[in-house]
């Protein structure tokens, strides 16, 4: 299974964490096809903590988290 | 041409109640550009990096940039700039609302203060007058309270600044808060003012403009270019109004990045219960903006029925994943303290995280804790240790309020003090973040994020997103972020334009307002050269070259949990990559680097 966690205004009409088949979905961009996320909309796209574009592969048990354009300090 | 600076600068002297009007140096104001640069520039010259911080010898400048109140996004910061009494270092803490702006708009670049007043006094200031005032009615007075109080005297129109408890007692941590919830937080700025008696200082001004802008179609021309920047990023359009810099919580934690437990570990399990969206959903009434700023990151929420600032994203981490505590509603309320008490919101939670840590290790006993024990995520321990940091009475009390770094050592366990020069860092640990090390460690006012905030390159991806794990060219990065980041304080802008707009936009509107024709090769070499001029005051204060390093935990103790796991800091390596492209030796400046930078007064020091 691969973890989806959604932030900020991506959760609007969204759950907050979903849990997807990594047989169905092997690249980030098809996760983001699934949740009707444009990929423009995803600033930060961190596999496991490191940042990734849509076309990384993903595996079993990967934990896949998605910012929209976010700042501060 | 005096573009954007009124020539006038208020000395005053509290000793004698002398108030002079000096002419402003208008070659320096553009040579160092105006706030932070100018600020430390006059410390430097007048020889305040030898005195004792909180004697009558030390001086207070409350200081404007040109763009301060200009027609120009996000202008409404002034800074205070002096010698640390919690570091021994400069001190330049920044501040938004509108404080400086009206302190612009009455006719003054900056207001110097020397010495002490015989009895606790405030400032008055209408225009060109300026009187002192008896403030001992004031004493006591919590910040919000006081800032009504001297409305009510002095007419709504009036802005405050102040000092809480805290100051008063010239507590290390102390902050100056100005406008209810805006603050001077970092470096105890807040205890200098304290230690020279002054509680207050109330500003009018019959202006509600700059009115002597050198070139008002070009600043116009400038400004739009700015904003047409600034609305078509996501970021600063958006972003930042709709989940403040509180939304960086579960960023943080999701690179694994958030320490937790005083910096035992770097992944939080309960950051969504403090995140910025937990925030949103329960206590947000509306974002809140300084004066002038179309970015509007500031949180109004309510706090047990009480409307007021809300906590920005380092108190949420603070108070919350660094004391081990997910319970949202007591960092509202213990944000709220702080500003309230006047303390700084950083230092102060990492503080009560080091002793926590100090607890858990036995060195703090239970007995010690007068029926509050420091225990990990105890809210009963973070609201009452607040409270009594800001107005201490027992020696643990006021051994609290020196600071972490005075803590630890006091117990003999200097290296649990997570700081940097005695300064707390913040957020982002430096183990997942390798160039944010690098700011921390050669920080001139210590552990601070900014003073060369490489989060927005290597977690935000601004302007372009760097491997947050390299070290190759993370060097000339922090060099370029540290020198623009100068430039930035100086002018009066606030930081947070830089996540759209660049050197360009800087240069375009300071050449519009002062009237000068700088590059953007120059504007950055006058970052270069305060960034200098500020490692002088600290090498004359006695700083040494041990004192650019990290805790010995982010070089020796790997990550313990979260997608960081096992990384370290590789401070040793990038360290000298960055005194090289600084032309720094055993971290100071080399005499050639001085005179490339006109900094010759310093040759030789």
């Amino acid at each position: 299974m691969i973890e989806v966690r959604l932030f900020a205004t991506l959760r609007q009409g969204r759950e907050k964490s979903i849990m997807l088949d990594s047989k169905e979905f092997p690249t980030a961009k098809d996760v983001l096809d699934h949740l009707d996320i444009l990929p423009g909309e995803v600033s930060i796209l961190l596999v496991n903590g490191f940042h990734k574009t849509p076309e990384a592969q993903l595996e079993d048990g990967d934990v896949v988290a998605l910012f929209p354009p976010v700042g501060g300090g | 041409m005096s573009g954007a600076y009124y020539e006038k600068i208020a000395r005053i002297n509290l000793s004698t109640g002398e108030i002079k009007v000096e002419k402003l140096d208008l070659e320096l104001a553009h040579k160092f550009i105006g706030g932070r640069g100018l600020g430390t520039k006059i410390l430097y010259d007048e020889g305040v990096a030898t005195v004792d911080p909180l004697s009558p010898e030390n001086k207070l400048i409350y200081i404007t940039g040109p763009m301060t109140g200009a027609n120009a996004p996000s202008t409404g910061r002034y800074m205070v700039v002096t010698k640390s009494p919690l570091t021994g270092m400069i001190a330049c803490s920044n501040s938004g609302g509108i404080w400086g702006a009206k302190l612009k708009y009455a006719g003054w670049d900056a207001i110097i203060v020397e010495g002490e007043a015989p009895k606790w006094t405030y400032i008055n200031i209408e225009d060109d007058k300026i009187e002192l005032l008896d403030a001992q009615e004031y004493l006591g007075m919590m910040s919000e309270a006081m800032d009504t109080a001297l409305k009510e005297k002095h007419g709504a129109e009036a802005s405050v600044l102040n000092i809480g408890p805290a100051g008063e007692k010239k507590v290390l941590m102390a902050a100056i808060m100005n406008d209810k919830d805006r603050a001077a937080g970092r470096s105890g700025v807040g205890a200098v003012m304290g230690s020279k008696k002054l509680k207050a200082i109330v500003v009018k001004a019959s202006r509600r403009n700059l009115d002597n802008i050198a070139d008002v179609d070009a600043l116009k021309a400038a400004t739009k270019r700015a904003m047409d920047v600034l609305m078509a990023n996501p970021v600063t359009s958006s972003g930042l109004r709709q989940l403040g810099t509180a939304i960086l919580v579960n960023i943080i934690n999701n690179v694994g990045s958030l320490p937790t437990r005083n910096w035992q570990e770097s992944y939080f399990e309960k950051a969504e219960d403090i995140s910025g969206e937990a925030l949103a959903e329960k206590y947000l009434v509306k974002a809140g903006a300084c004066y002038r700023c179309p970015i509007a990151c500031g949180r109004i929420i309510n706090v047990n029925g009480h409307i007021t600032g809300g906590p920005e994203y380092e108190p949420l981490w603070a108070y919350g994943a660094n004391c081990g505590n997910n319970d949202l509603n007591v960092i509202d309320e213990c944000n709220m303290l702080c500003n309230e008490y006047g303390l700084d919101a950083i230092s102060v939670p990492c503080t009560i995280a080091a002793a926590m840590e100090l607890y858990q290790r036995g060195a703090i006993k239970e007995e010690d804790c007068a029926g509050v024990p420091l225990e990990w995520g105890s809210t009963k321990a973070l609201v009452e240790w607040t409270k009594r940091i800001g107005n201490p009475e027992t020696e643990l009390d006021w051994l609290m309020s020196s600071g972490s770094a005075r803590l630890c050592e006091h117990y003999g366990m200097p290296e649990i003090s997570m700081s940097v020069k005695k300064q707390e860092m913040p957020a982002y640990d430096a183990r997942g973040i390798q160039g944010i090390g690098i700011t921390y460690a050669t920080s001139n006012r210590g552990g601070c994020h900014v003073r060369g905030y490489m989060i927005s390159p290597e977690v935000l991806g601004l302007p372009q997103q760097l491997d947050r794990t390299a070290t190759d060219d993370k060097a000339v990065w922090a060099k370029t972020f540290q020198d623009l980041t100068a430039v930035i304080d100086s002018m009066g802008h606030c930081l947070f334009t830089s996540f759209a707009m660049g050197a360009q936009e800087y240069t375009d509107l300071l050449n519009a307002a002062t009237g000068t024709n700088h590059s953007v090769e120059e504007v950055l070499e006058i970052g270069d050269r305060i960034y200098n001029i500020e490692r002088m005051f600290n090498k004359a204060a006695g700083m040494k070259p041990e004192d650019d390093r990290l805790p010995k935990r982010l070089l020796e103790e790997p990550i313990a949990n979260g997608p960081s796991k096992g990384m370290v800091s590789q401070l040793p390596l990038t360290l000298p990559q960055y005194y090289e492209a600084r032309g720094w030796v055993n971290a100071f400046p080399t005499d050639e680097t001085l005179k490339k930078l006109g900094l010759d007064e310093c040759v030789g020091k």
